[in-house]
């Protein structure tokens, strides 16, 4: 040491002891920073870093999702509007069609029982006419006996003379008949 | 009044200077005349640097509480403001001896602000010349371990572009600038501010407490208190010198830890 201080003075240390305690002493601290304290600090930090990132990716997460869910609910109120327009055009539709069929049914229903009662009423005239036929032929004998005072009895002859009164009659014009 | 003062006297007046002798101190165990004062300071700072980060390192949180937010003030301030910045992306492997070297100069600087102490150990030149060792050990390692050593030594002896026929003279200086200034000026550097730091400090304290207490002169029949006032105003004046110290201890701290980062960022350089 003394000649070190001869040549360096103030420079040189006073004892080679401090040099090496301040090695020693400096790698004892490195030591414990390398192991011990930078490693977590480090983890701290990437720790830190994955919580914002983590965050903001969840946030991203949830917010796409929403936008997932109101596009589909839009798509699903569209769907559902077209779903109404069809339904209603379809009981529009439907409501002509059965229209047209009520109504279809209806005059068959109508021309069926006009027919029916023109049937109805076609036979109780023809029933109607026999009978007045047979009556008034039977009456009209009876009242021209009664005037004629001829019997006119003898069926034969009565026949002739009221068909050919009846054939008379027929043979008349309708308006004629009304005059 | 009598305007000529007597002065007090250099030599015989009962006043030493604080000088170089101030910075050496007797061992305090018997028979080892090195486990002096700056060594127990040294190792008192650095199992305080080591307690502390453990300490701070223990239990960190995502959200940091109050004290977690100063131990990573710390931290980031040599992570990102030194490491990261200088080193780039490879400073994670320096960050350790980085922040062990800023944390161990710091406090022990500071401790020649604070009672008790009141001396840094940096001001023994021995403990500067020992981190600046390893300082240089650690920029050699890394550009050798990065690119091997002929091309290591290739590049920082030979500055790219300069012609064959001055290498004679280039690689000397090259050497010189490299291997031998670098740790001395580091060394030199924190050693010579704390030094003289303390001394000036000693010199307020010292010599204004001895012109405090120095007896009243009598100038005729007057009592002129002129030392005494001058010693109260030294006095004070050296709390500012303090709080000064307080800047220069972390400014040194910064500066040695900045240039090793440096030296280590110049060793793991492609070219120069």
């Amino acid at each position: 040491m003394a000649i070190l201080e001869t040549f360096l003075g103030p420079l040189a240390p006073h004892h080679l002891s401090e040099v090496i305690v301040g090695i020693v002493l400096m790698l004892l601290i490195f030591i414990v920073m390398w192991k011990a304290v930078v490693p977590m600090f480090e983890k701290m930090y990437a720790e830190r870093t994955a919580a914002i990132t983590g965050g903001m990716e969840k946030a991203e997460a949830a917010q796409a999702e929403a936008q997932a869910a109101l596009e589909e609910y839009t798509a699903q109120l569209a769907d559902a509007r077209a779903e109404a327009a069809r339904i209603r055009e379809d009981a529009k539709n439907q409501g002509a069609q059965i229209l047209a069929e009520m109504r279809e049914e209806a005059q068959a229903e109508s021309q069926r029982i006009i027919a029916q009662a023109q049937a109805a009423m076609e036979a109780e005239r023809a029933q109607v006419t026999s009978q007045l036929r047979s009556e008034v032929g039977g009456l009209a004998t009876t009242l021209a006996g009664r005037i004629v005072g001829e019997s006119l009895e003898d069926d034969e002859r009565t026949r002739r003379t009221v068909d050919r009164f009846i054939a008379d009659l027929e043979s008349q014009p309708v308006g004629g008949g009304q005059a | 009044m009598n305007l000529t003062l007597p002065l007090i006297p250099l030599e015989g007046g009962g006043y030493t200077p604080p000088g170089t002798q101030d910075f050496i101190w007797p061992g305090l165990i018997p028979g080892l005349d090195w486990a002096n004062k700056p060594f127990f300071q040294a190792v008192i700072g650095a199992l305080l640097v080591i307690l502390l980060w453990v300490i701070a390192s223990r239990r960190l949180k995502v959200v940091p509480s109050k004290g977690q937010f100063v131990s990573e003030y710390f931290y980031d301030f040599v992570r990102n403001g030194i490491a990261r910045d200088i080193l780039g992306p490879d400073y994670r492997k320096y960050l350790p001896y980085l922040l062990g070297l800023f944390s161990f100069i710091l406090v022990n600087n500071w401790f020649g602000q604070f009672f008790f102490f009141m001396y840094p150990a940096f001001s023994n030149v021995g403990y500067a010349y020992g981190l600046a060792l390893l300082t240089l050990v650690i920029y050699i390692g890394a550009g050798i371990k990065k690119h091997g050593l002929g091309k290591y030594l290739k590049q920082s002896l030979i500055p790219e572009g300069v012609p064959f026929y001055l290498y004679p003279l280039i690689i000397p200086l090259e050497f010189l600038s490299n291997f031998i200034t670098r740790p001395i000026t580091l060394s030199l550097r924190l050693f010579a501010n704390l030094f003289a730091g303390h001394l000036v400090v000693m010199v307020f304290v010292v010599g204004g407490w001895f012109l405090m207490t120095y007896p009243s002169q009598s100038a005729g029949d007057e009592v002129v208190p002129f030392f005494n006032v001058a010693g109260v105003i030294s006095v004070l004046f050296s709390f500012a010198i303090l709080f000064l110290e307080l800047f220069i201890g972390a400014l040194q701290a910064y500066i040695f830890t900045v240039l090793t980062a440096q030296y280590v960022s110049s060793s793991l350089a492609e070219a120069h």
